[in-house]
């Protein structure tokens, strides 16, 4: 394959230790950056704010910050939404109603379930047309997410919102996950010139598997039990730790990236 | 600016639904009128409506190798895998271009959460999982493409596309992708979905299930019936399977409208039918039949039948074909993809059965009855909840 060229127009980033990139760039540096507040979704209205469910909210939070960052309009900007459990919590939720009540379920919480609701969201507050998708791999999630959307913006020529997130998971569904904290990040890549990179990537994937780049240790508690490990070791190369990244994408198959951070 | 695609061959394809296991029971049923639905008989919700079950996936017994996976949605993708010689067909592609070569891609609305239900159902005294279903990799929405993929002994670019009803036709764009750019050279794509009390209850908590067979596009018409299906493809560069049919578009588009009804404008669906048009560098007149979502609830057939009225001549012919399957939900993509395949290859338009009083909104491109026509160019509608409209073109080998 020809390896990918596509520039990083906007980071975003969720933790309930980090509000944001800079803090993860601070944190890295050795600072200790404030402890955010739950994640705001500020794009959201008010009243669907209320509405929506913990995991639109991470999602919308992570998504509204690569997006200000880039400067797009997000009317015409395809996004790709990737989650490994979906929202961990509306399962138990719904599950444990269907145990005991099937026929209480609510319409709401119905509609919230599919792994498409934070992408129905971000369409609806950003009056977004474009092509709009939500993806899983399981441990392979943010690898398999990112070669979607990658392959995306260079197949298509436009730019794409690459949005990851997984929420802490409840009740027995919980030891099924082993997921127990939230975490969630974006990236808006485009092709082409770009008016504002903050990056180059250049993306490949390798006949060969091997060991991914493991996140810093630093950032140990964000990778706990959740696909999240890939998207960190990515992060923290883009904050400027090395320059190379080996991430899983399938059983065999591994996506290698090198970056340059713009001029 | 959408540009046109180099179309792809679909060198294999099946499915399984209440209409049988198979390419042939399918076009049987479809030529002959023949539903597929039945009163529900289904889990814990019996009497909630009509629904298109599959018979048979109960007794399925997957291989020994495999016996982690074992849930009604893994049962019936495995039903469906043994249909048509087509896991023969991906061992083929597999020994072709290697076993990293072939990207499966799967669309899916629920995956395994029937097995997350009853796990539910059935906690032990600790309130912890019972001991049979403590299987991570069942209760997660990749299970699908996970389980597929041990099946297929694919090791290529793997993903679960899951964006409610336009899942597994979405996965043809994503193939389409990793083709073009050298990712992949060929793709496994298709999806299954599976009854399970999520979906009826959540179905009959929006009040969107019809109290008997669904009836698309009649004036009358109140709700969807559920089914379930398995249905794959595959896909190569037309070079090694020149004869075969072919994907020549494929278009996705949002509403950015409402959570759970689509824009009474059907913006999306258009901006998807004029990106699908596009890469196929096709007009609308150069299509012969289109499948259409047609659901059955009073505001996406609304939408639709605006759409094909002010969008298609009278020589396109246009028809649901849920009154046959029942809404397969995330296999609803795919299922009605192998219909606009047998179309072409077949040339008969299937029947909107189930409509005894048609809509007046609905215009003359509308197929009533079957009809028998030659098709060289068909479409197929899939939209999902959260407006996600996707739009597929395929076409006869030229």
């Amino acid at each position: 394959m020809t390896p990918m060229y596509l520039h990083v127009e906007g980071i975003g980033l969720w933790s309930p230790r980090l509000a944001d990139f800079a803090a993860l760039r601070a944190l890295l540096a050795g600072d200790t950056p404030a402890v955010p507040t739950a994640p705001t979704a500020v794009l959201l209205p008010a009243n669907e704010r209320r509405r929506a469910p913990e995991s639109v909210r991470l999602a919308v939070e992570v998504a509204g910050q690569a997006l200000a960052m880039s400067g797009r309009d997000p009317a015409t900007l395809a996004c790709v939404f990737a989650s490994g459990h979906g929202d961990q919590a509306i399962t138990d939720a719904i599950c444990t109603t269907l145990a005991r009540a099937p026929a209480e379920l609510s319409p709401t919480r119905f509609h919230h379930s599919v792994h498409n609701a934070p992408a129905g969201y971000w369409t609806i507050a950003t009056g977004c047309r474009a092509p709009s998708s939500a993806v899983c791999a399981g441990a392979y999630t943010f690898g398999a997410a990112l070669l979607e959307a990658a392959a995306q913006a260079q197949a298509e020529q436009r730019p794409v919102l690459l949005v990851y997130s997984d929420m802490a998971g409840r009740g027995p569904l919980l030891e099924m996950t082993g997921c127990g904290r939230s975490f969630g990040c974006s990236l808006l890549l485009a092709p082409g010139a770009s008016a504002t990179p903050l990056a180059q990537l250049r993306l490949e994937a390798s006949a060969d598997h091997a060991a991914s780049t493991p996140p810093p240790a630093t950032l140990a508690d964000e990778a706990d039990g959740q696909p999240a490990g890939a998207a960190l070791a990515l992060l923290a190369s883009l904050a400027g730790c090395g320059r190379r990244c080996r991430l899983a994408l399938a059983t065999a198959l591994d996506l290698l990236i090198d970056m340059e951070p713009a001029a | 600016m959408t540009t046109p695609m180099t179309p792809l061959a679909i060198s294999a394809c099946t499915v399984t639904s209440a209409l049988g296991r198979g390419l042939a029971a399918q076009h049987g049923a479809l030529l002959h009128g023949g539903s597929g639905l039945r009163p529900n008989d289904f889990g814990s919700a019996p009497r909630l409506g009509w629904i298109g079950r599959v018979d048979g996936v109960e007794a399925i017994a997957l291989p020994a190798t495999l016996a982690d996976w074992d849930c009604r949605n893994n049962r019936l993708a495995w039903l469906g895998l043994q249909q048509d010689g087509f896991l023969d067909r991906v061992h083929a592609a597999r020994a072709r271009h290697g076993a990293r070569r072939v990207a499966l891609l799967l669309g899916t609305s629920t995956a395994s959460i029937g097995a997350t239900e009853e796990a539910y159902r059935r906690l032990d005294a600790d309130g912890r999982f019972p001991a049979d279903l403590r299987r991570p990799a069942l209760h997660a929405p990749d299970s699908l493409s996970a389980f597929a993929a041990a099946a297929l002994g694919l090791d290529g670019p793997c993903l679960t596309v899951s964006t409610a009803c336009s899942s597994s036709a979405k996965v043809f764009a994503s193939a389409a992708r990793l083709l073009a750019l050298g990712l992949a050279d060929a793709a496994v794509v298709g999806g299954v979905d599976s009854l399970c009390d999520n979906v009826l209850f959540g179905f009959n908590a929006l009040e969107l299930i019809s109290p008997s067979a669904c009836r698309p596009f009649d004036a009358a018409r109140d709700g969807i019936s559920i089914g379930e299906a398995a249905g794959f493809a595959l896909l190569e560069r037309v070079e090694a399977a020149p004869r075969a049919p072919r994907l020549l578009g494929y278009g996705e588009a949002s509403d950015a409208w409402h959570m759970s009804s689509p824009h009474p404008d059907g913006h999306g669906a258009e901006l998807a039918l004029d990106a699908a048009l596009a890469r196929a560098g096709l007009d609308a007149a150069r299509v012969d039949y289109v499948n259409l979502h047609g659901t059955a609830s009073r505001q996406n057939d609304a939408m639709e039948a605006a759409l094909v009225a002010r969008r298609f001549p009278a020589t396109t012919r246009a028809s649901s074909t849920k009154g046959f399957t029942g809404h397969t939900l995330g296999a609803a993509g795919i299922v009605e993809a192998t219909i606009a395949l047998q179309a072409i290859e077949h040339g008969c338009v299937p029947g909107n059965l189930g409509a005894a009083t048609p809509d007046p909104d609905c215009g003359p491109q509308f197929a009533w009855q079957g009809e028998s026509r030659r098709v060289d160019v068909a479409l197929s509608n899939s939209f999902g909840f959260g407006g996600n409209n996707a739009c597929l073109v395929f076409g006869r080998a030229p």
